[in-house]
């Protein structure tokens, strides 16, 4: 596959090979994806590497993403903007990196990235509470929210300064079994 | 001002230890000891110029952690570069330069490395394709992904499995055609190959009257016989009566139909044990670890416990709750555990009496059913041999007795079984399986369950189900070597059956199953009907004298006895070597040695957990050394008579973060640090 096509030139196609855990198959049809979020703003051919931005309002109305209580979170991280607007590279690289390929310590550093609501390199107590509040919605009170948020705090803080770094978060996902086969959306 | 690494709060004397800390040169190894790497650090920080522009430290990229976590110091350059772009935790933008880069590097070199490059690179490619190519063929793929998305996957490792037993019947089926019923048809239907036939030994039993119906046959008897297996389908190759051939000879060898018969039944045996195992190796594995830190149930919740997978509202608002339930069972538990730990010894006095009462009280209700089950049978079975007239009804409840008990008793007893459970006064989830372990016992007994309006995808009683059917294919694929193959076909169809009760009916179980342990836990309950299979086949195989009138073993006194003659027919070493395997002393020395083995490996084991334990505890008393340290140091800085002027931490990073007064820079004043670097 790859001689009929004409969105990408063939080692653009390659590059993205290398670049991401998908075959060239596979990102034809991310492209596709792409395009039908906004036929008329995305073109068909990419082989000049047109500079097309979508915004995240468009970008989760995707059923991969729309059920996703951290979609904005995952927009904003892998966006060059860092406000959730995509270009194609972003695109693929945000399910290159959630797909079943991309290795455990890849995903954990997103995933670290994700969960670090403030941006400030650390998850403390309140980027925790956040996320426990994504997770949970209006369900949970307050105090047992940030009950959950310390307790999660104790358990994975190694080095007792209050706040999870990412040595701390990448130790605590070591015993986490199930962060592989969670972390993942197919496409 | 350059504050575009916000990690480092402007200098008040508690937060200041936070860069400290972040220079020490064993937390930056610990950064890449894991391999997360990256270029140059001036390369990488005026490639975050550029695309931050500005200095606020909450706006501006979301790239702006691949300056910040990513910093290395040079030296460590070299890891990237050997790493393939696309595993390293960069933008699109920064791995093509990367990999630019390094095609750059490699042209450097000689044609000879070159072409290994890209003798590599095809490789790998195709390697991918091919492994794409697999994938696609994978039975259900698009089925599986599909409810993987709509329900979760703790409810997708349950088709897995069903996929996985249609596979192993399919498998077990080749086996016994292969070598089994193929050499029968070859001989049957081709000239060139002749057999002989296993004659009677003239007494009694070894006639068996042909039961083909003779006459004028009622068209709904064949129906009857299509489905229960007499008539016309005793004389099929489904069952063990039909294959009467002793030995096919071909043109240059001769082939020992019972001793082939015989091994198929033990490789298969054999080969379902081994393929489950491997399977349930990585579950098993994933287990232990899960076990072992029973502490750490909140962080697996927190940060793995949302499926990215779901794609749909309902399944998404039932994964919400689940982890609302999950989370506000651990904080119960937590509140047991307390309570637990604060009971006196009266109250611990009364609830242990209290348990073994009722677990003795749980024991006599299902010993109670058992008997009522054997008493209905043998009242049924006397009353049908009585041959007497009663009403039509009577008749009716006669005959169907047991199996109306049993039903009684599977519809009574989980209903008792959860009452008594509340008084036990467990934690929820020992509850959950101790309940289960006491349905399962009475599971056993019973031939049918009925359950009565199935409103959620109940999991443990479907996985039962499958289980107890693969068991008795099992057992019987020794006397109907067609079974396995009836097995694929009915397992084929339960999985759309199920699928579309699901799809359509069901919602999931509001209690959450996690895929990774019930993966691990379907295998286990497989592996025990295995084991129970093995048994009956055993005693059949070497104790039960084989049929006198038809199969193919009926010139031996018991199945197995096809093996010792067969083996002394072979050469005299082979022989020796066979005989010598099975004698005592083999087995004895075998035994023994295994026993070593296993003991030597739990040693093992144990003294792996016990040094884990402290090296975790010594990490944690180190971090707080640590941090006692450097709160002494930076006392003992801020007591010094220099100017403490606001220097910004970020100077840190710039320059050489191995020098052992790097800790001293912070808190000294830029003209310091100029004279320092």
């Amino acid at each position: 596959m790859g001689n009929k096509q004409s969105t990408f030139r063939d080692d653009q196609l390659d590059e993205y090979q290398d670049c991401t855990f998908f075959t060239s198959k596979e990102i034809l049809r991310l492209h596709g994806r792409f395009r039908d979020l906004a036929p008329n703003v995305v073109p068909l051919d990419y082989t000049n590497n047109p500079d097309v931005t979508l915004p995240s309002s468009l970008i989760i109305t995707m059923p991969e993403l729309k059920e996703n209580p951290f979609r904005y979170r995952i927009l904003e991280t892998f966006s060059e903007d860092g406000e959730g607007n995509l270009t194609f590279y972003d695109f693929v690289d945000l399910f290159s990196v959630l797909s079943e390929t991309a290795p455990l310590d890849l995903k954990i550093i997103y995933a670290f990235r994700i969960y670090d609501f403030n941006r400030d390199g650390f998850l403390c107590l309140e980027d925790v509470e956040e996320t426990v509040h994504r997770l949970t919605g209006e369900e949970l009170r307050v105090e047992e929210r940030r009950l959950v948020a310390r307790r999660v705090m104790e358990e994975a803080d190694l080095d007792g300064d209050g706040k999870l770094s990412l040595i701390d978060f990448q130790n605590m996902i070591s015993r986490a079994p199930d962060f592989i086969s969670t972390f993942h959306i197919r496409i | 001002m350059d504050t575009v690494d916000g990690v480092f709060y402007p200098s008040h004397s508690g937060a200041v230890s936070n860069p400290l800390l972040d220079q020490l040169p064993s937390y930056q190894s610990l950064l890449y000891r894991r391999k997360s790497s990256g270029t140059s650090s001036t390369k990488r920080r005026s490639l975050n110029r550029g695309r931050h522009g500005s200095t606020s430290s909450r706006s501006g990229s979301g790239r702006w952690a691949s300056g910040r976590l990513e910093e290395r110091p040079p030296t460590l350059r070299s890891t990237a570069d050997q790493r393939p772009a696309r595993e390293l935790p960069w933008s699109m933008e920064e791995k093509r330069r990367h990999k630019e880069q390094r095609l750059q590097q490699c042209g450097d070199l000689g044609g000879w490395a070159q072409w290994r490059m890209s003798a590599r690179h095809y490789l790998k490619r195709m390697k991918e394709d091919g492994q794409d190519l697999l994938s696609a063929l994978q039975l259900w793929r698009a089925d599986i992904h599909m409810i993987e998305g709509m329900f979760g996957t703790g409810i997708q490792s349950y088709f897995s499995f069903l996929r996985f037993l249609v596979l192993l019947n399919f498998v077990m089926f080749l086996l016994m055609f292969s070598f089994v019923m193929l050499p029968i048809v070859i001989s049957t239907h081709t000239s060139f190959v002749n057999s002989t036939f296993t004659g009677g030994t003239g007494s009694e039993c070894s006639v068996y009257p042909p039961t083909s119906r003779q006459g004028l046959v009622v068209f709904h008897q064949h129906i009857i016989d299509l489905l229960s297996g007499t008539g016309f389908l005793e004389q099929t190759y489904l069952f063990y009566g039909y294959y009467k051939v002793n030995n096919i000879h071909f043109p240059s060898f001769s082939y020992n139909l019972p001793l082939a018969y015989l091994l198929c039944t033990i490789t298969y045996l054999l080969l379902s044990l081994l393929w489950i195992v491997k399977r349930s190796a990585t579950g098993f594995k994933r287990k232990l670890v899960q076990d072992e830190d029973r502490f750490q149930s909140f962080c697996n919740k927190v940060f793995a416990g949302w499926d990215f997978c779901i794609t749909n509202e309902n399944a998404a608002r039932l994964k919400h709750s689940s982890l609302l339930y999950e989370l506000k069972t651990d904080l119960e538990e937590e509140r047991i555990r307390q309570k637990m730990a604060e009971r006196s010894r009266k109250e611990k006095c009364r609830i242990y009496c209290l348990r073994v009462a009722l677990n003795l009280f749980v024991i006599a209700v299902l010993v109670c059913c058992f008997y009522c089950i054997y008493s209905a049978t043998i009242f049924s079975q006397q009353k049908q041999a009585q041959d007497q007239q009663y009403y039509f009804i009577v008749e009716l409840i006669f005959e169907y007795l047991p199996s109306i008990v049993i039903t009684l008793a599977n519809f009574i007893t989980p209903i008792i079984f959860s009452i008594i459970i509340s008084f036990e006064d467990y934690s929820p989830a020992f509850e959950i399986r101790f309940t289960l372990m006491r349905i399962l016992v009475n599971h056993c007994e019973c031939g049918l369950v009925k359950w009565w309006g199935q409103q959620e995808f109940a999991i443990p009683q479907n996985v039962l189900e499958i289980v107890y059917g693969q068991t008795i294919c099992w057992i019987g694929t020794f006397y109907c070597p067609l079974m396995p193959a009836i097995n694929t076909i009915k397992y084929f169809l339960v999985f759309y059956i199920k699928k579309v009760t699901l799809v359509n009916n069901c919602r999931p179980a509001s209690r959450p199953f996690r895929a990774s342990s019930s993966t691990f836990f379907f295998l286990a309950v497989l592996l025990i009907g295995l084991a129970l299979a093995t048994v009956p086949v055993t005693v059949s195989i070497a104790q039960i004298r084989s049929s006198d009138a038809c199969g193919p073993f009926v010139n031996f006194t018991t199945s197995w006895e096809a093996v010792p003659r067969a083996v002394s027919q072979l050469p005299l070493g082979v022989m020796t070597f066979l005989n010598a395997l099975s004698s005592e002393a083999f087995a004895v020395s075998f035994f023994v040695i295994t026993c070593l083995a296993m003991f030597y490996v739990i040693a093992l084991a144990g003294a792996h957990k016990r040094v884990i334990t402290q090296l975790r505890d010594q990490l944690a008393m180190e971090g707080r050394d640590k941090r006692f340290l450097i709160q002494k140091l930076c006392q003992a800085q801020s007591e010094l008579p220099s100017r403490t002027s606001r220097s910004r931490a970020s100077h840190g990073y710039h320059g050489n973060p191995h020098s052992s007064t790097s800790g001293v820079f912070v808190v000294q004043p830029l003209t310091h640090y100029e004279t320092q670097a």
